[in-house]
C-alpha cells in the first residue's frame, strides 16, 4: 500500500526528498537518452570527479554563473516569482580558507521550482548557505565585556536572593616566615580576594613583622591589618599550635578595641575554604560551627583509622576524618565529630618540618565562627564568655577551641545543612627545616641548567646531547631534570597532535568536511 | 446630489481610517503594558464554548492505542479538552455558544520512534467536520467561522512535516473559515491564516519543577544551548536543515568558551539552563520549538533565530522586550550583538522573566491554574468577540469548496 511504503520513508523522517543539488531535477521525469540528457550526465560526472579533486561538493550551476552576464545577485536575495527563471547560486560555505573561490563566504538561495508562493515573503524554503565570518574565534575585548556582564547578573542575583544585609567578614590568620609560607598564604589570599563581602584580614605574624609576608599581602589589594607577635614560632608542633591560639587571641583583642563588626572566621594559611563557607557564615548569629574535613594523610595510614560518621556523603573518600558538630534527626545539636588521634598515636610527626603525619588538635578554631560582638564590652544580649579577652593576655593555658571560651556551649548554631556540607579543609605541610628556597620566590639570575636526560620522553627524537653545559649554583634541591628541549621535535609532535585532534572532532560532526589545515 | 455622494463617501473613508487606527492604538496599549497586564485576565464570562461531543474513535480510541500521546510536544490537543470539559467557560447549550470545539485528536499517529504522521489528518478532519456539520446546524451556519481547532503539529493545519510539502498542501480547505490553535507562526507564510492563535508547545509542568534549583545559584554560563547543529540523517552537508542558521552558530561558535554548546543529552539540563544568562532558541525544520518555552521557565533570556517567526501569544506577550531577535543572516556577529546589550536591559529582561505570570502563560499544567496557557487560549478567543455579523451565512450560501485539494484527502476516513 502506498500508506506504508510513506511510512516506511518515514522512518528517516525526512529523507530522500532533497535529493540532488539542483532542484531541476525534481521536475524532470523523463529518462529519455536524448543528446541532452547525455550531455547533462557527462557534465555531471565530471563535476563529481571535480568535486572530489577539491574537496567540496561543486555545483554544476558554476557554469552557468561563469558564463552567464544576466545580473544574478550572489547575496541574500528576496524571493523571486515562480516565473523569474534566474538560478542564483549555491555555495556549501565550507571552513577551510580557500583562496581560489572567493565566494565561499556569502550566503547564496537557491529557490525552488516548486515552492510557488505569491507572498511577499523574506523567508526562502531551500538550500541557504552556511554563513561563517572570516575569523570565527573568540574576541578578547568581547569576552571581557561577557564577564563583565556575568558579574553584573551575579551580583544583581546575589542582591535578590542572597544574604540581605551581608556582614563584613573579619578573617584571622597566624603565620610566620617558612619556606611554604608563600604556597600556604597566596592560596588562603585568592580564597578572600574572591570571596564578595566586604572584608578585613588580621595578619598575626610570629616574630614580628617582616617584608617577605608584606610583599605576599600587598598582591592582594584587601584591606589588611598586619600585626607582629613577640615570640618566634617555635620548632616542635604541639608548641605551634599553642602559639596559634595565643596569635588568635591576639588578634580578637584586636577586634575588641577597634570595636570592629562583623563575622569572624579563622583561616589558617594552610586551610583549604569553600566560598560557599563564606556564604553559609553569613547566616550565624552568634556563635557557629562547620564541618571541617581533616586531610592528615599519609602512607602508612591505615583504613581502620576512620572517625565514625553518620552520614556517609561527607568528604569525597570514607576515609576522610571530618571535625565538626553532630546533630540529631531534627537537626539540633547534640555532640561534636572530634579527631580520634588514637590509631595514629607514635607515628604523628613532632618536630615542623618532619615526614610523618601532622595531626590537628581534638576540635580545630577553623572551624568556628564567631560574631565580632561578643567580644565588644556592651553589647547586650550576647552569650557569655567565660573569661574577658583582656584576662587571657599572658596566662599560659591552653584554650583549644573556642568553646573553652564561652560559658554556655548550647548556644553554637551549626552552619551548612546541619554540619553535613564539608565547607573547609584543614592541612598541615611543611617543608623540611633544612630546605632553602629563592627569597621572595625569584631566581635571579635565570637558571641555565642544562642537563642531558638519558631518555627522552618522545620516541622520535634521538637522545643529543648539548654542547654547552653549565651547573648553577644554588637550587639543589630543586635541580629537576630539564631536559633539552630542542625546537623541531616539540613542533612537530605538538602539530601532529593538534592535528590529529582535529581530525578526530571534525569526523563525528561531518564525513564530508576536511581537517584544518595548520 | 453628487456632493451628497462625496461626502457620504468621505464619511466613509475616515471612518475606515479611525477604524484601524483604533485598532492599532488598542494592540500597542497591550504590548506596552508590563507582561502581566493582558495575561491576568481571566476569561471566565467573556465567552462561552461548546465542546462537540464526536464518537470517541475521533479521540479516545486514538489515546487508548498509543498513550504517548499525552507526553509529546503535540500534547496539548488532549489537555486542551480535558480542560474545556470541565471548564467554567463551557456551556451545554449551543444556542448561546461564541464558539465551537471539535475534540480530534489530529496528531495522535505516531511511528514506533514516538514522530507523528500527518497522513490520515486531512481525511480525519474532514471526516470529523462531515459529521459535525450533518448533525449539529451551526457549522454550516457559518462555514466554521465561530468554529477553533487544535493543530498543534509541525505546520499547523497544512499537515506535512516537510515544509515545501507544507506550502504545496497550504491551510485545509474545510478550515479556511475556522480559527486555528497551532503551534506554528511564520509571518507571511501560507500554513498561518490571519487570526490565528499560536500557542507554545507542550512541555511537562511536574518535569520542570522536578529540576528547580535555589534562585540565588549564580548564572555563569554566558550562552547555552543543547541539541542538533546537523541532522546528519536527513540533510548531512547542511544548509537545508534549519535555513543553515544550526551550522552557522556550530562553525562560528565551537570554540568560544562563552558559548556552551554541544549535541549532547545531559541529565542535568534543566538545571544548566538555570544557570545560563542566554540560552539560544534557534529554529530547526519548523521555527518553534520547547525550549522557548523551557528558557521562559527557567528564566533564561531566549534568543531567538528564526525569520519572521510569529511566537506564542504574541498580542499578549511583548516577546522584543522579553527575548533577543537575532536575524538569522546576523549569527556570525552572535558574539557581538550579546556583548552589546547594556547589563540594565539584561537586568530588564530577566526581570520580565521572573514574572510568574509569564512563566505560567508558558505551561499546560494539570489540574489548571490561573493564567496559564488554557486561559490565555481562551483570553484568545475572547479578544476576537464579538463575531462580526458577516460570518453568518445566508441560507444556502456556501464559500467553502469541499472537493477542494488532493485527491487523497477526499477518501473517508
Amino acid at each position: 500500500m502506498k500508506l506504508s511504503a510513506l511510512q516506511q520513508s518515514y522512518m528517516n523522517r525526512r529523507n530522500n526528498s532533497f535529493r540532488g543539488p539542483a532542484p531541476l531535477d525534481s521536475s524532470s521525469d523523463g529518462s529519455i537518452k536524448s543528446p541532452s540528457a547525455i550531455f547533462w550526465l557527462i557534465l555531471h560526472g565530471l563535476c563529481c570527479l571535480i568535486s572530489l579533486v577539491l574537496g567540496y561538493r561543486f555545483s554544476r550551476l558554476v557554469f552557468f554563473f561563469l558564463f552567464s552576464t544576466s545580473a544574478t545577485n550572489l547575496y541574500t536575495s528576496p524571493f523571486r516569482s515562480a516565473t523569474d527563471l534566474s538560478q542564483t547560486l549555491n555555495f556549501h560555505s565550507n571552513p577551510i580558507v580557500n583562496p581560489e573561490l572567493p565566494f565561499n563566504r556569502t550566503a547564496a538561495t537557491t529557490t525552488t521550482t516548486a515552492a510557488v508562493t505569491t507572498s511577499s515573503s523574506r523567508v526562502v524554503v531551500g538550500r541557504h548557505g552556511i554563513r561563517i565570518r572570516p575569523w570565527p574565534h573568540p574576541n578578547p575585548d568581547e569576552v571581557m565585556k561577557a564577564h563583565r556582564i556575568i558579574e553584573r547578573v551575579q551580583m544583581e542575583q546575589r542582591l535578590q536572593f542572597g544574604v540581605k544585609n551581608p556582614k563584613t567578614v573579619i578573617a584571622v590568620t597566624p603565620t610566620y616566615v617558612r619556606t611554604f609560607q608563600t604556597l600556604h598564604l597566596t592560596g588562603v589570599m585568592h580564597s578572600l580576594m574572591l570571596v564578595p563581602y566586604d572584608l578585613v584580614w588580621i595578619v598575626v605574624e610570629a616574630g614580628g613583622v617582616t617584608n617577605e609576608t608584606s610583599s605576599v599581602l600587598a598582591k592582594s589589594g584587601l584591606r589588611i591589618i598586619h600585626v607582629g607577635f613577640d615570640q618566634r614560632m617555635p620548632n616542635s608542633w604541639e608548641a605551634r599550635h599553642r602559639l596559634e591560639t595565643k596569635m588568635r587571641l591576639h588578634a580578637l583583642r584586636i577586634v575588641k578595641e577597634e570595636k570592629m563588626d562583623g563575622i569572624v572566621m579563622f583561616a589558617d594559611d594552610s586551610n583549604m575554604h569553600s566560598s560557599e563557607l563564606f556564604d553559609e557564615i553569613q547566616n550565624v548569629k552568634w556563635v557557629g560551627a562547620v564541618s571541617v574535613g581533616i586531610l592528615a594523610h599519609s602512607s602508612e595510614t591505615d583504613e581502620s583509622s576512620v572517625l565514625v560518621i553518620e552520614k556517609k556523603e561527607d568528604g569525597e573518600n570514607p576515609s576522610m576524618p571530618v571535625q565538626g558538630p553532630a546533630c540529631n534527626a531534627s537537626n539540633q545539636l547534640v555532640g561534636w565529630h572530634t579527631f580520634n588521634s588514637i590509631p595514629y598515636a607514635g607515628k604523628s610527626a613532632t618536630y615542623i618540618g618532619d615526614r610523618a603525619i601532622v595531626l590537628p588538635r581534638k576540635l580545630e578554631w577553623a572551624g568556628f565562627v564567631l560574631n565580632s560582638r561578643l567580644f565588644w564590652k556592651d553589647a547586650e544580649e550576647k552569650p557569655e564568655l567565660v573569661k574577658d579577652l583582656d584576662s587571657l593576655d599572658g596566662v599560659d593555658e591552653d584554650i583549644e577551641s573556642p568553646l573553652s571560651l564561652l560559658k554556655d556551649i548550647s548556644v553554637v548554631e551549626p552552619l551548612g545543612s546541619c554540619g553535613r556540607q564539608v565547607l573547609l579543609w584543614w592541612l598541615r605541610v611543611e617543608a623540611r627545616a633544612d630546605s632553602k628556597f629563592p627569597s621572595g620566590w625569584i631566581v635571579d639570575p635565570p637558571l641555565e641548567i642544562t642537563v642531558p636526560s638519558k631518555r627522552t620522553p618522545w620516541p622520535d627524537a634521538p637522545p643529543e646531547l648539548p654542547s654547552n653545559e653549565k651547573v648553577v649554583v644554588g637550587v639543589q634541591e630543586h635541580t629537576v631534570k630539564h631536559s633539552p628541549k630542542t625546537r623541531t621535535p616539540r613542533s612537530k609532535r605538538s602539530s601532529r597532535s593538534k592535528r590529529k585532534h582535529d581530525t578526530k572532532i571534525v569526523d563525528t560532526q561531518l564525513p564530508v568536511r576536511h581537517s584544518e589545515q595548520n | 446630489m453628487r456632493i451628497c455622494i462625496w461626502v457620504f463617501l468621505v464619511l466613509i473613508v475616515c471612518g475606515l481610517v479611525c477604524g484601524i487606527n483604533a485598532d492599532q492604538t488598542a494592540r500597542t496599549e497591550r504590548i506596552s503594558g508590563s507582561a502581566g497586564d493582558v495575561l491576568d485576565d481571566d476569561p471566565t464570562g467573556r465567552l462561552k464554548v461548546y465542546v462537540y461531543e464526536l464518537p470517541s474513535k475521533y479521540n479516545k480510541k486514538l489515546l487508548q492505542k498509543d498513550p504517548r500521546c499525552l507526553n509529546h510536544m503535540f500534547a496539548a490537543e488532549i489537555y486542551m479538552h480535558r480542560f474545556l470539559l470541565s471548564s467554567p467557560v463551557r456551556t451545554l447549550n449551543p444556542e448561546e455558544a461564541d464558539w465551537f470545539y471539535t475534540p480530534i485528536y489530529i496528531t495522535c499517529d505516531l511511528t514506533p520512534t514516538g514522530l507523528p504522521l500527518p497522513f490520515k489528518s486531512p481525511r480525519m478532519m474532514r471526516s470529523a467536520i462531515q459529521l459535525i456539520s450533518s448533525k449539529w446546524p451551526y457549522w454550516n451556519r457559518t462555514e466554521g467561522a465561530d468554529h477553533f481547532f487544535v493543530v498543534p503539529h509541525d505546520f499547523g493545519a497544512c499537515f506535512h512535516y516537510q515544509e515545501e510539502k507544507a506550502i504545496e498542501r497550504g491551510i485545509l480547505p474545510l478550515l479556511q473559515r475556522a480559527t486555528l490553535v497551532q503551534t506554528f507562526g511564520q509571518r507571511n507564510h501560507v500554513c498561518l491564516n490571519e487570526g490565528s492563535i499560536t500557542i507554545p508547545p507542550y512541555a511537562p509542568p511536574q518535569k520542570m519543577q522536578a529540576h528547580l534549583i535555589p534562585l540565588e545559584t549564580p548564572r555563569s554560563i554566558f550562552v547555552y544551548f543543547r541539541g542538533l547543529f546537523y541532522d546528519v540523517n536527513n540533510d548531512p552537508e547542511g544548509g537545508y536543515y534549519a535555513r543553515g542558521a544550526r551550522a552557522a552558530v556550530w562553525e562560528n561558535f565551537k570554540d568560544n568558551a562563552l558559548f556552551d554548546i554541544s549535541t549532547d543529552h545531559p541529565t542535568t539540563y534543566y538545571e544548566d539552563m538555570q544557570r545560563a544568562i542566554f540560552c539560544l532558541c534557534p529554529l530547526g525544520w519548523a521555527p518553534w520549538s520547547p525550549r522557548l518555552v523551557e528558557a521562559v521557565v527557567f528564566g533564561c533570556i531566549p534568543i531567538i533565530i528564526a525569520d519572521d517567526i510569529v511566537l506564542p501569544f504574541a498580542d499578549a506577550i511583548p516577546w522584543e522586550e522579553i527575548g533577543v531577535f537575532v536575524a538569522e543572516e546576523d549569527v556570525p556577529n552572535l558574539d557581538t550583538i550579546l556583548t552589546s546589550i547594556p547589563p540594565e536591559v539584561i537586568l530588564r529582561k530577566q526581570r520580565l522573566l521572573a514574572n510568574p505570570s509569564m512563566k505560567s502563560a508558558m505551561m499546560f499544567p494539570q489540574p489548571t491554574q490561573p493564567g496559564d496557557a488554557f486561559h490565555q487560549i481562551l483570553n484568545g478567543l475572547a479578544r476576537k468577540l464579538p463575531h462580526k455579523k458577516n460570518i453568518y451565512l445566508k441560507s444556502g450560501e456556501k464559500l467553502l469548496n469541499w472537493t477542494a485539494g488532493p485527491v487523497g484527502d477526499l477518501k473517508p476516513w
